[in-house]
């Protein structure tokens, strides 16, 4: 089974967000990017399907700091192949972007395959486009918000597992090739220890390829950027516990609560 | 009473499960009597299916394997307690089982993921708990004490203060760390800290099985201490003590190193008249495995606390060599969650019922992984009414500013 698995750095949460002086995008002085968490949830899936039933794990990811550490530690929880796209910039668009990789995956020379999968949403854009912009560019089949996959070697079946609101999942059987969103893999995703990903910087390489900007294809601008604003306070109750849990009972009281 | 601390003769981080038996540390497992008194003595020993007596007896048989498949090696929270007590002084704290572990995690299925996520921060932030390398030095702000960080001011300082992690980031670390502050100006050190260049020393992820991380943590440590100009190092952490005294020699670190509790005991004379506040109330002090059982710092801790002045100090029936590990060492400190669902009553709340056994009003402490962990344990036993928690250098200062 080839799998191809698409990476997308984004901004670390853990440093405070500042926008930069333009209004426009992120200050990036202080800011680290790092793996997006439902991508990694896809290299996982993708690791967990080459154990069970061999092939190839290759990913492919743009251009970004610190991607090339994200890479190696994929190469050495166990993907086949890394290659990223260089000069590649998010602010062009999802669907220029989906392009662009359509495009990198015929020049990485990755294609044909069996399976692409990605996270079903990043935390910069949310709009969980990828996966399905891809599947309909390829004419391949289509799924997200995925949490399993199963392939039957014996009847070549592959069933898909969807989540739904209400703790509700369904499965469906899906037509290969097919483009995957993964919300989440089976299990958390894999420990590498560090001295295995040094191992994978000393002796593996990341390919890079360069593909053209799409042209024609629509672009979002964006025109401002700003820190949501406090639109209201939390009323703290101060005192001796008493007190307080007097105060906590008339507001539920005053609410209807009680 | 006998300290074990086992200064490692050069070569002891070059060991590898392959060429174990060519070292004298590797060859002392062969005289194994299969006696039991580790595992007899493993706080965590009776929970795991292959405890040290037996993994030691599969190793001989070559049946490590099993071992390395399990899940027993976590359980190992690096108490020191098998290797003090081994009448055959086997080192498997600080040999075999590190050495086990880095296999373990390895094959492992899964890692739990409390302990996966603290090393992942580590490698990331340079501390367990993913907060941002950029807060590291935020708690200087909060101190009456100015307090000098290196990379803002180079100039050369006596003392480099390693602060650690607990110390820099726990809110309640952050309180041991502005009483050491306090201290250390009362006793007139020129003292300065690495700010946000410091990262953890990286002794737990060694006895956790990381031997690659904790590296990579020593590599980055030793270029920044050579960044700048000092004559000692002090550090507030036990652990980081421990990796600089033994692992760190081996990249070159060759500074003068001391404890803070050990610092501040070489001060007493200085400390003494300072202490003015009368305490009124009874002291138990809880050995550090790191800083007893593998350093052998029994009495300065001891000696500081019978400085001020009207303290009782009594002592728990588990003291010096024979305490009991408050269960944060070798990565225990993220595995909380995975000894309580494995039905491990957790050593913290062992230690704290000996505590009260005492009648002590105060448990006093002197490594940062302990403050957290008994301070949850005292509340999770309903005990907050009856004992309190501290850092001896919070029990100082309380004295010197005569608050008691």
């Amino acid at each position: 089974m080839k799998i191809v698995v698409l990476l997308k750095m984004v901004p670390d949460v853990v440093e405070e967000l500042e926008i930069a002086p333009d209004g426009k995008s992120l200050d990036t002085t202080y800011l680290r990017m790092i793996l997006n968490d439902s991508d990694n949830h896809a290299l996982e899936e993708a690791l967990l399907l080459k154990e069970r039933h061999g092939g190839k794990v290759c990913l492919l990811a743009p251009d970004a700091p610190e991607v090339d550490d994200a890479l190696f530690a994929a190469l050495a929880k166990g993907a086949d192949r890394a290659v990223k796209i260089a000069g590649i910039d998010a602010a062009e668009g999802t669907r220029a972007v989906v392009a662009r990789i359509v495009q990198a995956l015929s020049t990485a020379d990755l294609l044909p395959a069996d399976l692409i999968l990605t996270g079903a949403q990043a935390i910069d854009d949310l709009d969980g486009l990828v996966a399905p912009l891809l599947a309909q560019t390829l004419r391949w089949s289509h799924l997200s918000v995925v949490n399993q996959v199963r392939f039957d070697a014996s009847t070549g079946v592959t069933t898909v597992t969807k989540e739904f609101p209400g703790g509700l999942r369904a499965e469906f059987e899906i037509k290969l090739p097919a483009v995957l969103g993964i919300q989440s893999a089976e299990k958390p995703p894999r420990y590498v220890p560090v001295a295995k990903v040094r191992a994978a910087m000393k002796s593996l390489q990341i390919d890079s390829t360069t593909v053209p900007i799409a042209a024609g294809m629509p672009a979002l601008e964006i025109q401002s950027m700003a820190k949501p604003s406090a639109a209201g306070h939390a009323e703290m109750l101060e005192g001796l516990p008493e007190a307080v849990a007097g105060k906590l009972c008339d507001v539920l009281a005053a609410h209807g609560l009680l | 009473m006998a300290t074990v601390a086992s200064p490692h003769p050069p070569g002891a981080f070059e060991i590898t499960l392959e060429n174990l038996f060519s070292f004298p540390q590797g060859r002392r497992v062969l005289t194994c009597l299969q006696c039991g008194t580790c595992t007899a003595t493993c706080p965590y020993g009776v929970g795991m299916q292959y405890p040290p007596r037996r993994i030691i007896g599969m190793l001989r048989t070559g049946q490590l394997e099993k071992v390395l498949t399990s899940d027993s090696l976590l359980s190992c929270v690096a108490c020191y307690a098998c290797t003090a007590k081994c009448p055959r002084g086997i080192e498997l704290t600080t040999v075999l089982l590190p050495l086990l572990k880095e296999q373990m995690l390895l094959s492992l299925p899964e890692v739990p993921s409390e302990l996966q996520r603290a090393l992942e921060n580590m490698l990331r932030y340079g501390n367990p708990m993913g907060e941002s390398p950029r807060k590291r030095a935020a708690w200087a702000k909060t101190s009456s004490i100015p307090i000098r960080i290196l990379p803002e001011d180079p100039r050369t300082t006596d003392v480099l203060w390693f602060v650690e992690c607990y110390t820099s980031y726990h809110p309640r670390g952050q309180d041991t760390a502005r009483a050491t502050a306090k201290i250390f100006q009362a006793l007139g050190i020129d003292f300065a800290i690495l700010g946000n260049e410091e990262k953890c020393a990286g002794e737990c992820v060694r006895l956790s099985g990381e031997p690659g991380l904790h590296n990579t943590l020593m590599e980055y440590n030793m270029q920044v201490f050579r960044k700048y100009k000092f004559n000692s190092i002090v550090t507030s952490c036990p652990h980081a003590y421990d990796a600089f005294r033994y692992s760190y020699r081996t990249a070159g670190f060759d500074y003068e190193l001391r404890l803070a509790t050990t610092f501040l005991a070489q001060h007493l004379e200085a400390l003494r008249p300072m202490l003015r506040g009368k305490a009124g109330y009874t002291v138990t002090y809880h050995d550090s495995c790191c800083m007893g059982r593998h350093n052998g710092f029994y009495e300065e801790p001891r000696t500081l606390l019978q400085a001020i002045p009207g303290i009782k100090l009594v002592e728990m029936t588990h003291n010096r060599v024979n305490t009991i590990c408050c269960g944060g060492g070798g990565g225990g400190m993220w595995l909380d969650t995975y000894y309580k669902a494995k039905g491990y009553e957790r050593l913290s709340e062992r230690r704290v019922k000996e505590a009260v056994a005492t009648g002590a009003d105060v448990l006093a402490v002197a490594c940062p992984y302990e403050i957290s962990r008994f301070e949850d344990a005292v509340k999770v036993l309903g005990y907050d009414k009856r004992m309190i928690v501290r850092d001896i250098t919070e029990l100082l200062v309380e004295s010197m500013e005569g608050e008691i």
